[in-house]
């Protein structure tokens, strides 16, 4: 059989056979509308009601300030769209970072032609966000300050409570993306001191299609989706009970052993890490070395072009991810790498292996067996490889 | 979301390398976007003995510089500077739009090279108007 090793666990994950049980009965004989009124009705309606109990005690939250939406694009939208416009008579200027996800810098693009203003604070060369920036960016018209809480291409994890507290002391309100933190590394709202935090099932062994957004008690934040009562008339449109119950059962597997599972992915992340750095001149890391994610490596190999070296890895059997221009349409390369100061070549070089629960050792032996040659050739053929 | 034949010019590479005794040596593309392709050729009574290329780039620029070696050996340099992006692009069986740079990319190259070939020879050369100057690397 032709070898396939998945290492893009940070694109998605594959749902956990427990999840899909969970979910299978509401999606055949548990259809009722949970918020219709009759007998058949109330399993979906408790389905809903259980998930959210699990959402919130993973997160340290009270099951009221969950909120089902239909993916972490959307929880960031309605975070950053529904504080904005919900806090527009005390102030229009809104903070973010260079590093975010599209979910929150498209929306915080499109909130300034609204006649909002960003700014965009820097990231140091490891991807981390300095908690003084946020202090001098802050002003009097400041509503709203977004960091996510790890980046999905470099791992890099920031400072989020340093930064919620700062927030806190000028009564600015605080959302985090938690979307690749979830079942990755721990995460408690109140901890974290944040108001809103945006989660994704599809990250940790969940549905795709939805999500959720912690809303802290007494945060003050528009309606998004106008219509029924679902979700205490905050969120309009029914339930997507199966895929909420799978939300909930994943969220619930994905926070069990999370020191465990932190301790055995990291391991595998450093042999890869090492193995890479001591195979592949000219290969550097990018995100910070020790405060980022447990299965994110990621590297730009100098002369070599990222979306070449994907391709070339899939022949050989290993699924994994670049930042490259290429791979997006776009021919701008990555813009956190850009952040980080790296040159337009080498950014357009860059490869992302995301380790997940299933992978094992073999997986990483495998890649450091494979990588080094393709490298190479690919280096052979480049024309801005000094050594040839 | 490539075809076929793009797949097998990017697996299996022909021509990839240098002349050592190349006449003509054009590079277009900048690192910027993501993509160089450098071509060689030896040119002999006007025919296009040998061509060989190195490329920074991506799948689709590896597999648009091999087919354009292909396409151009042993023609003479008039037929080859006709050689059209949509005709490698033909030869590969499409290009994902996102792409289709790649193959202009690759007739800027040996436009770049005959070029180059022209100046050597102290002949005047006429350039042709196809590229939108993209590249930056040209005059236009």
């Amino acid at each position: 059989m032709e070898q396939f090793i998945y290492l893009d666990n940070s694109a998605t994950t594959p749902v956990k056979p427990q999840v899909l049980e969970a979910m299978l009965p509401y999606l055949q004989e548990e259809y009722g509308n949970p918020s219709s009124i009759y007998k058949k009705a109330a399993a979906t309606e408790s389905a809903v009601a259980k998930s959210r109990m699990q959402v919130a005690a993973a997160l340290g939250a009270e099951p009221a300030e969950i909120f089902f939406t239909a993916c972490g694009t959307e929880a960031d939208n309605w975070a950053i769209k529904g504080a904005a416009y919900a806090n527009r008579k005390k102030g229009t200027h809104l903070i973010t970072s260079q590093i975010e996800h599209h979910a929150v810098l498209h929306t915080m693009e499109y909130l300034e032609k609204q006649g909002f203003s960003v700014t965009y604070l820097p990231v140091d060369g490891q991807g981390r966000v300095n908690p003084q920036d946020l202090e001098n960016a802050i002003r009097e018209d400041t509503i709203l300050i977004s960091v996510m809480m790890a980046n999905n291409e470099i791992g890099t994890i920031e400072p989020i409570h340093e930064l919620a507290e700062i927030a806190a002391k000028h009564k600015i309100l605080f959302h985090t993306d938690a979307v690749q933190a979830i079942g990755s590394v721990p995460v408690d709202v109140k901890e974290l001191g944040v108001d809103m935090l945006s989660l994704s099932a599809h990250k940790f062994g969940g549905p795709k299609g939805v999500g959720a957004l912690y809303i802290k008690k007494g945060t003050k934040i528009d309606i998004f989706m106008h219509g029924g009562a679902q979700e205490r008339g905050r969120r309009g449109g029914t339930e997507n009970v199966a895929g909420i119950v799978g939300l909930g059962t994943a969220i619930t597997l994905a926070t069990q052993n999370l020191e465990e599972k932190m301790q055995r992915i990291t391991a595998l992340r450093e042999k890869l890490i090492e193995g890479i750095l001591a195979r592949i001149p000219d290969a550097r890391l990018n995100g910070h070395r020790t405060e980022r994610l447990p299965g994110n490596v990621n590297f730009c190999f100098r002369y070599i072009e990222g979306e070449a070296l994907l391709l070339r890895l899939d022949a050989k059997g290993v699924a994994a991810s670049s930042g490259s221009a290429c791979t997006s349409g776009s021919l701008d390369p990555s813009h956190v790498l850009l952040a980080l100061g790296l040159p337009h070549e080498i950014a357009h070089g860059s490869l992302r292996l995301s380790i997940g629960e299933q992978n094992t050792e073999t997986d990483i032996e495998h890649v450091l067996a494979v990588l080094p040659e393709i490298v190479q050739t690919l280096r052979a053929m480049s024309p801005l490889y000094p050594g040839c | 979301m490539y075809s076929e034949k793009v797949m097998d010019h990017f697996q299996n590479p022909r021509n990839v390398g240098e002349i050592e005794d190349a006449n003509a040596v054009g590079q277009v593309g900048n690192a910027k976007c993501g993509d160089i392709m450098k071509m060689y050729m030896k040119i002999e009574d006007g025919v296009i003995l040998d061509c060989k290329f190195k490329t920074f780039g991506c799948g689709a620029a590896i597999a648009t510089s091999s087919m354009a070696t292909e396409m151009v050996k042993g023609k003479t340099v008039d037929e080859a500077r006709k050689l059209t992006n949509a005709a490698v692009m033909e030869a590969l069986d499409g290009l994902p739009p996102a792409k289709v740079h790649c193959s202009v990319l690759a007739e800027e190259a040996i436009e770049s090279a005959i070029a180059d070939y022209y100046k050597r020879q102290g002949l005047p050369f006429e350039p042709k108007k196809s590229c939108d100057g993209c590249c930056g690397n040209c005059e236009h």
